[in-house]
């Protein structure tokens, strides 16, 4: 299992504000599957998948990603094992608005250490395989929505990373965009020896998961095979 | 990661020269203030300076400063003198007289009288006239500055009249003389001469002017001197540093040029702070993201503080460079402001820079430090 997480609960606050945003969750992700968080804001998707990629602590329960036990892994480790295996796709892109497209592309391997010609390098590889070959050298600003989204992927994959997390990767994008970045990261992410999280509201990009797991109030109610089974139900 | 902090600080421009503007206004202040201080301080000892050749300076044990001069007997010459390890002693006269102007009016002059034989101390910079012509009758030299003053707008010419306590001064040269504190101009003439310009008193000399026997030390003959004569006596360096001293504990300048100082230590760390501060808020996310995607703590503190000494070094750079062509420009030519730039003020600046550069940042450190990486799976 790619993503094996038992029991896992996760709360916000204390006394009369305490906010229980997860109760006892059990998610397990095969390795070479792409699975969608699919659920009502507020629901604990988020939560959920920022305890899986190792950026915030659960409050109880396991979570071992990749063979890691990430409850039990210290601070350090814990950056270390990011740095290392994750890779992320964030709703808003998160790109750096002072750096090009390939240097955005290029910054996780620049926190691994890896010198900025050999790391530009490697970005520009990633974006050409992306279809942004001559947007090298554009600004986030001068770029599409969906062109600042491939541009995140490209970051996102870069180092090669075995689990990647989209956050609401399609929310900003039309249609097309859309599908087109579901293909992208599907086609490119999702291999034998990795697995791909995306959570999203988009039913629009459902067929593209290998599972869907249905989140609400902080629970999971169900587990989809069948992207169409579970379209056709909501 | 230093690269994608140099680029993260120089994309947003408005907030970078906010930060780089807060530096330089401090910068600026700092260096620009202390040199005009030491400028001050520099006039205060000019006339030490200018007097070369003694390395010692002898006078009455309760003199503070060089213009506080208590007259000491003509004998104390000879006492001195007779202190072994003394290479040879002269006598020097140091006072204000009322120059009598030919068209009646008064000017206050500083008079220097230097010792007939040798004339020790004369003044190095002589550009019409010779030292040698002191020894003619009545004969001084005065400082351009003074002779500007005197006779503004007139060419300078040599053999113009004046007289000091009735006696008649003939000018046989002028020299570049370093500008006092009182900004009097500067009579030089032959010991003998001077005193007859001083008004009547019973003791007139003012310092004695000596040298140590090659091989030993200026130090060991002023313990030697002060052991036998009872008199004050101190190297050069000594008497400079006692007099700068004296400024510094007896009159407001420190105290009106600190506060000077301070408030642009003051302002500055407020501007480039807040500004850098806000730069670090409005990417917060970024951090976010960074820290998200692996990014230590100690590679996001690198980051601001690289920042933060980029934009000191640039802040440090232009600051200094802008007060120095302030001195540059504005101390030429006729100009009345002291301004002096040694090494030192730009060592405290730069100390300064950085403490401000450090302050500017903690609050942005603190804030990155502890954000949350998760913060950017929140839309």
């Amino acid at each position: 299992m790619a993503v094996r997480a038992r029991g896992v609960t996760k709360s916000f606050g204390a006394g009369g504000s305490l906010t229980q945003a997860l109760r006892g969750v059990d998610l397990d992700i095969p390795y070479g599957e792409l699975v969608m968080l699919v659920g009502p804001s507020g629901c604990g998707k988020t939560t959920l998948v920022s305890i899986i990629a190792g950026t915030l602590e659960p409050t109880e329960g396991e979570v071992v990603v990749l063979g890691d036990d990430l409850v039990a892994m210290r601070s350090g480790p814990k950056v270390r094992f990011r740095r290392e295996n994750v890779g992320f796709v964030f709703q808003s892109y998160n790109l750096l608005p002072t750096l090009t497209a390939v240097e955005n592309a290029a910054v996780p391997l620049l926190i691994a250490g890896w010198g900025r010609a050999r790391a530009v390098e490697a970005a520009a590889d990633a974006l050409d395989r992306l279809g942004l070959g001559d947007r090298l050298t554009r600004l986030p600003a001068e770029l599409s929505g969906g062109q600042q989204q491939r541009v995140a992927i490209a970051r996102a994959i870069v180092h090669d990373p075995r689990l990647l997390v989209c956050d609401e990767p399609t929310s900003a994008l039309d249609a097309e965009n859309g599908r087109i970045t579901m293909e992208l990261i599907a086609g490119i992410a999702v291999q034998p020896d990795r697995a791909v999280i995306v959570v999203t509201h988009d039913a629009r990009v459902y067929s593209f998961a290998d599972r869907i797991a249905a989140m609400e109030d902080g629970r999971i109610v169900s587990v989809e095979t069948d992207p169409r089974r579970f379209a056709s139900g909501h | 990661m230093l690269w994608v902090a140099w680029k993260m600080l120089i994309g947003n421009r408005v907030k970078y020269l906010g930060i780089v503007f807060g530096v330089v206004f401090a910068a600026l202040l700092i260096a620009q203030q202390s040199s005009i201080f030491c400028g001050l301080m520099a006039l205060t000892i000019s006339q030490i300076r200018d007097v070369e050749g003694p390395e010692i300076w002898v006078m009455d044990r309760n003199v503070q400063f060089v213009d506080d001069v208590k007259p000491l007997a003509d004998t104390e010459l000879f006492r001195v003198k007779g202190v072994p390890g003394v290479d040879w002693a002269v006598s020097f006269y140091k006072g204000i007289a009322r120059a009598r102007l030919q068209e009646g009016s008064y000017e206050q002059v500083i008079l220097l009288g230097l010792d007939d034989a040798t004339l020790v101390g004369a003044p190095g910079g002589v550009f019409m006239g010779s030292i040698a012509d002191l020894r003619r009758p009545d004969a001084v030299i005065m400082d351009e500055a003074g002779y500007r003053r005197i006779w503004p707008d007139e060419p300078y010419r040599l053999g113009r009249v004046f007289e000091m306590n009735d006696r008649r001064a003939v000018v046989v040269g002028l020299t570049r003389a370093s500008r006092t504190f009182q900004s009097f101009p500067i009579v030089y003439t032959r010991y003998s001469q001077a005193v007859r310009y001083a008004p009547p008193e019973r003791k007139v000399l003012s310092f004695v002017l000596a040298n140590a026997v090659p091989g030993t030390p200026p130090e060991e003959v002023c313990r030697r001197i002060e052991a036998q004569t009872g008199l004050q006596a101190l190297t050069r360096r000594q008497f400079i540093w006692k007099t700068i001293r004296y400024y510094l504990a007896k009159t407001g300048i420190p105290v009106n040029f600190g506060i000077t100082v301070f408030l642009g230590f003051l302002v500055g760390t407020a501007i480039a702070g807040q500004t850098f501060y806000l730069f670090t808020v409005e990417n917060i996310r970024q951090f976010g993201a960074l820290k998200a995607m692996g990014a230590s703590n100690w590679t996001i503190l690198a980051m601001v503080l690289s920042q933060a000494v980029q934009v000191g070094v640039i802040g440090y750079g232009i600051g200094v460079g802008l007060a120095a062509l302030f001195g540059e420009l504005l101390t030429g030519g006729r100009s009345r402001l002291s301004f002096f730039m040694p090494w030192e003020v730009l060592a405290i600046t730069a100390v300064a820079v950085a403490v401000i550069v450090l302050l500017a940042s903690l609050l942005s450190i603190r804030r990155v430090l502890v954000v949350d990486p998760a913060i950017v799976f929140r839309g």
